[in-house]
């Protein structure tokens, strides 16, 4: 049986153009901001925060 | 009182004591409970009984009593799941876990060990009944010191070349060398990270070392002696700092990336280099014949 073991589980972003549908979104005013939200979203979620691009980090459990 | 009672009883002392000898608490902590060793000297006593009575039951040409070592044959394959069990179950709370492939390893040398010792007794008993007491002490003694050679596997440092490199960061890749690792976006995280951790690079020294350092068991094997003997700088709330092997496709090379406590290189590769090799990690790939 395929078991689903990584999630995303929030994406954080200053683009509001490049935001993905079907996960929870945080747009932010600038990468301070972003970089903020994404260290307490990681020790929220118990995930890792990655870096898609700049202006993008997603939260993954893995 | 009879003439065989000397021979199986110094049969089932040397063989405890074997058993005794074997049952070591090293680096790897286990098993550290008081309850557990019982439990393994008690099995280890069994077994030398076993062992013992074996030579005397021929001697009276009771063939039968033979079959008994079956019975000790199902008896300690129940030693091997027990060992499984606990330790799989002790896993999931581990910080680094030992990883199945690990786990079915010890499991293995539980098991095997009753037989060392079912073999030691069974030795020294026949050359106690043969010669005497004497001839049966040295005998005892090679026995010994063959299921020493026969419990001991092979280490890592005897089939990889272990160099030392600083983890570094291209973007928000975590690379050892030009092997990439993970993918760490916070730029504190980063800096973390480049703090407390330590790259390795494991050089296979031919193919078939490919095969077994390339397996998952044997990578979550180094990973936990390593963060057992160096410590981890981690906890269960931390999900990006976590210790991990990656492969270079290429060659085979192992990366390996640990967050130890203690960062003193020279020591982390001896204790890389004592990681056992795993039995079920090991691949023969060039024994088999290919046609050319």
């Amino acid at each position: 049986m395929m078991e689903i073991n990584k999630f995303v589980l929030a994406v954080i972003t200053t683009n509001p153009k490049k935001v993905p549908s079907g996960a929870a979104v945080f747009h932010c005013e600038d990468k301070r901001e972003m970089e903020v939200i994404a260290t307490n979203l990681e020790a929220i979620l118990d995930g890792i925060a990655h870096m898609l691009t700049e202006e993008m980090y997603v939260i993954v459990r893995h | 009182m009879n003439e065989y009672i000397y021979p199986v009883v110094l049969g089932v002392i040397v063989g405890t004591l074997t058993r005794i000898y074997m049952l070591r608490t090293d680096y790897r902590q286990y098993p550290t409970y008081l309850h557990g060793k019982i439990i393994h000297i008690a099995l280890g006593f069994i077994a030398a009984g076993l062992g013992s009575v074996a030579i005397p039951s021929i001697m009276e040409e009771d063939f039968t009593a033979i079959t008994f070592l079956t019975v000790a044959a199902s008896q300690f394959r129940e030693v091997r799941n027990m060992e499984r069990n606990t330790l799989t179950e002790l896993d999931s709370y581990e910080m680094v876990p030992r990883g199945r492939t690990y786990i079915e390893g010890i499991a293995i040398a539980f098991e095997s060990r009753n037989y060392l010792v079912m073999f030691t007794s069974l030795i020294t008993t026949l050359f106690y009944l043969l010669f005497n007491l004497w001839v049966a002490i040295i005998a005892a003694a090679i026995a010994v010191v063959l299921s020493k050679v026969m419990m001991s596997g092979g280490k890592l440092s005897d089939i990889v070349e272990i160099k030392y490199v600083k983890p570094h960061f291209d973007g928000a890749g975590l690379y050892v060398d030009n092997i990439y690792i993970m993918n760490i976006g916070l730029p504190e995280r980063q800096e973390e990270i480049l703090k407390y951790g330590m790259g390795f690079i494991l050089v296979p020294k031919n193919f078939n070392v490919n095969t077994t350092i390339a397996n998952l068991g044997q990578r979550q094997a180094i990973l936990h002696d390593v963060s057992t003997a160096l410590g981890v700088v981690t906890d269960s709330g931390a999900p990006a700092l976590v210790p991990l092997a990656k492969r270079d496709l290429d060659d085979g090379r192992v990366g390996v990336f640990i967050l130890p406590q203690e960062r003193t290189v020279e020591k982390a590769i001896k204790v890389i280099g004592g990681v056992p090799t795993l039995e079920n990690a090991i691949k023969m790939p060039k024994e088999m014949h290919v046609p050319k």
